[in-house]
């Protein structure tokens, strides 16, 4: 197994964290991860990105040059970084902050998911991430579901474990599209 | 006891200084190094240590000198800009002979150039930066489990050979995460510290710490004394990873980040039918000479790729001497190759080797 | 009267220091305050830059020799190893007030348990007589051929006055060795801010005004009535900081 994925939105939406979770999990069931962070002048334009990166192989890089997944959040995230996407790829994007319209021009396989406006009525836009998790287990079968809730135990503050219910519930709904 | 979580790599290099027995850090705040004076500022007071935020790198790396005189074991981290400020101390240390570990997590120069990642600190760690006839032993970890074990290694280092130690890390070394498996060693290196300035206890002579000697004859003698610690280190202390070299199209010589991304390029050039090989020093100073020379058995072509302008490049060619043509590739600002680049240099190198 | 025995902590060697400097008074002074408190073997001193660059010759402790100004520095890592020692500086002016300015206020603003001997001459000595950031108005030097002229080169700096006002800071005070009375009187400081340190209450400073007939171009008789007429008319002698403090 192979996974690079980069997952790009604004600063705020959870995107290191999320690329967090994903690394998390992956130590979880015994595979290599790395988690490479923006940082530095674009992150001070309130974009955030990670790439990470799962495998059963040691990992070169912790840069991705060629995603097999890019997780867009919003517009400039899916502009920045469509066109690097692999032809065997997908891009999962957010259809509430993106226009469908717009998706139909990328070249790569898209899945729409309304994520925020999903996890808004589901309590907390946060959730919105755990929603593109669902998706992305959906179609790769990268982890095990349940994988996740031990990864929310880990890298979530003590005060917010409170939380893990409502955020599996998203991961759930994530499944499910 | 070991266990294996996800930490940045700045983190990781600050839970390898608190289990190797550091328990007097001296830091000032400097990005891309944050995180681990952030780490130290937490967990070493819970490990019963010390952390100073110190009023500036100059001043850190003299408490160093202190403590490390002192006879504990003691670091102080930066990044680029500030690793200049240092090198009056890191000199001092080096004449006084004093254990310390520094830990440089580059940046791209020069000036205050930016805060992405760089390697081209190269020659301020092995050719000197500070002033005088002196070495460091300069450690390029790759990965998050290297920076955690050679931060541990950097210490025993420096007290068997009473050397500063430098750990070489980068801006994206440093910032990422990955999966790293703390092992705790079995028994803890102990290394008596008689020259140590402890108070005497009126129960030996005294220890008088110091690098300033006006007699010519006898700051020579301590130079030659020097030099022969070098060289013994030079012996001894070698450390490189090599990979399918014998026989390869290229050997790329590479460390630190620049040797991760030399690892994708071997497996998309395989796919091309070019064979690869990668050479990597974990010791920037001891430089693996041997090793490197011994390339021109092997292949017909090396390449050097760096963050830098061509730095390790100089090193790289001293070591081949001719034998064989030596190449380089590299990218600065904080810019990183991609693997496209580094595959098209290779094509380009060797469609002029076979003319 | 008894005859006054050669101090322990004191190497019986002769210095290198040029007649009528205070440097050597200094070093006695010191070793006697050592001896009187019993602390010799507990004691870790950290020698400056300058003339007395390695008085760690003289003294019969274990010394660290430090780069120009960053003695405080040093002394903060020593003293954070072994916080039960007796850890003091030994500073001239230019390493004290130029270059080693943000070391020592630093030091005094962590309240580092700690000890500064401060020697100020008003002059740089080893480097021959260059103006110090404590060269008195009008006073020529190599670096001020016509005069240290204020509208140029600035003013000389209070350091005793500037430290006081550091909360870390506990016992500062100025003194002067032109006379026997005033040595004693510096003994007697010294030996308080020793006291202070070794009841762990923050950092202190002694100032000590002091000769430099040599690059003064002065007889050691003259020089010494310089700093009783002219020095101490700008350093006023006194306690800045921990007047009523008991140890």
């Amino acid at each position: 197994m192979n996974y690079e994925i980069i997952l790009a939105g604004f600063g705020g939406q959870g995107i290191l964290s999320a690329g967090r979770i994903i690394s998390v999990s992956a130590i979880l069931e015994g595979r290599n991860t790395t988690w490479f962070p923006s940082y530095g002048p674009e992150m001070r334009g309130g974009t955030a990105n990670c790439h990470v990166i799962v495998s059963d192989d040691e990992i070169g890089s912790p840069i991705i040059n060629n995603p097999d997944i890019l997780i867009a959040m919003t517009l400039p995230a899916l502009e920045k970084f469509e066109k690097v996407v692999r032809n065997t790829g997908f891009i999962i994007a957010d259809s509430s902050l993106i226009e469908e319209e717009r998706l139909k021009e990328a070249k790569s396989r898209v899945f729409p998911i309304k994520a925020t406006q999903i996890a808004g009525e589901m309590g907390h836009k946060a959730y919105a991430m755990l929603i593109m998790i669902g998706k992305l287990i959906k179609e790769t079968n990268i982890f095990k579901p349940e994988t996740v809730e031990k990864a929310l135990y880990e890298v979530l503050k003590q005060e917010l474990h409170k939380l893990v219910p409502e955020e599996m519930a998203a991961l759930s709904a994530g499944l499910e599209m | 006891m070991s266990e294996k979580v996800l930490i940045k790599g700045n983190e990781a290099i600050g839970e390898a200084a608190i289990r190797a027995g550091c328990r007097h850090y001296f830091g000032y705040p400097i990005t891309p190094q944050n995180e681990l004076t952030n780490y130290m500022s937490k967990y070493m007071p819970e490990a019963g240590g010390v952390f100073i935020q110190a009023e500036s790198e100059i001043a850190a790396i003299n408490m160093v000198y202190g403590a490390a005189g002192a006879g504990a074991r003691a670091m102080t981290s930066s990044s680029s800009p500030g690793i200049s400020l240092k090198q009056e101390g890191i000199s001092y240390i080096a004449g006084a002979e004093i254990p310390a570990v520094v830990v440089n997590v580059m940046r791209c120069g020069p000036g205050l150039g930016g805060i992405m990642p760089a390697q081209s600190d190269y020659f301020q760690a092995v050719k000197g930066g500070g002033h005088g006839d002196y070495r460091n032993i300069a450690l390029a970890p790759s990965n998050g489990q290297e920076l955690y074990e050679l931060t541990v290694k950097a210490f025993d280092l420096a007290d068997k050979y009473r050397m500063l130690v430098m750990v070489m890390a980068d801006g994206a070394l440093g910032q990422m995460m990955e999966n790293v498996e703390f092992r705790d060693r079995e028994e803890p290196l102990i290394v008596e510290k008689p020259w140590a300035a402890t108070g005497t206890g009126m129960k030996r002579e005294k220890n008088s710490i110091t690098s300033v000697y006006i007699n010519p004859d006898e700051l020579e003698t301590v130079n030659n004394r020097l030099q022969a610690k070098y060289h013994e280190v030079e012996e001894n202390e070698v450390m490189y990873e090599e990979i399918n070299c014998e026989g390869a199209d290229i050997v790329i010589c590479a460390y630190g980040l620049a040797a991760r991304l030399t690892r994708n390029v071997m497996k998309s050039a395989s796919a091309e039918g070019i064979k690869v090989g990668l050479m990597r020093p974990i010791t920037l100073w001891p430089f693996p000479k041997q090793a490197v020379g011994a390339l021109a058995e092997k292949t017909d072509t090396v390449m050097s790729v760096e963050l830098s302008a061509g730095q390790m490049v100089e090193d790289v060619r001293l070591a081949i001497n001719g034998k064989v043509p030596v190449h380089f590739y590299g990218r600065t600002g904080g810019n990183i190759p991609t693997q496209d680049e580094i595959l098209d240099k290779i094509k380009e190198v060797l469609g002029k080797e076979k003319k | 009267m008894p005859v006054r025995l050669h101090p322990e902590s004191l190497e019986n060697i002769t210095t290198h220091y040029c007649p009528g400097c205070s440097h050597g008074i200094a070093h006695r002074v010191i070793a006697e305050v050592i001896d009187e408190l019993g602390i010799e073997g507990s004691t870790i001193g950290i020698s400056p830059v300058g003339c007395s660059y390695n008085n760690y010759k003289y003294f019969t402790f274990d010394m660290l020799q430090a780069a120009h100004g960053r003695a405080p520095a040093v002394a903060t890592g020593v003293k954070r190893v072994h916080p039960e020692s007796i850890v003091f500086t030994y500073q001239g002016d230019g390493d004290l007030a130029a270059i080693g300015t943000a070391e020592i206020i630093h030091a005094a603003a962590r309240g580092e348990k700690i000890t500064t001997i401060f020697i100020n001459n008003a002059i740089y000595g080893m480097t021959s007589g260059q103006m110090a950031p404590t060269t008195l108005e009008g006073q020529v030097t190599t670096t001020s051929p016509l005069g240290r002229d204020p509208k140029v080169q600035g003013f000389p700096l209070k350091m005793s006055e500037i430290l006081s006002q550091i909360d870390g800071a506990v016992y500062i005070e100025r003194v002067s060795m032109h006379d026997v009375n005033h040595i004693l009187k510096a003994k007697k400081a010294i030996k308080k801010a020793f006291k202070v340190q070794l009841a762990g209450l923050g950092f202190s400073m002694i100032e000590v005004l002091s000769t430099c007939p040599t690059n003064w171009r002065m007889k050691p008789v003259d020089a010494a009535a310089w700093v009783k007429d002219t020095m101490m008319e700008y350093y006023k002698l006194g306690v800045y900081k921990g007047e009523d403090l008991e140890v």
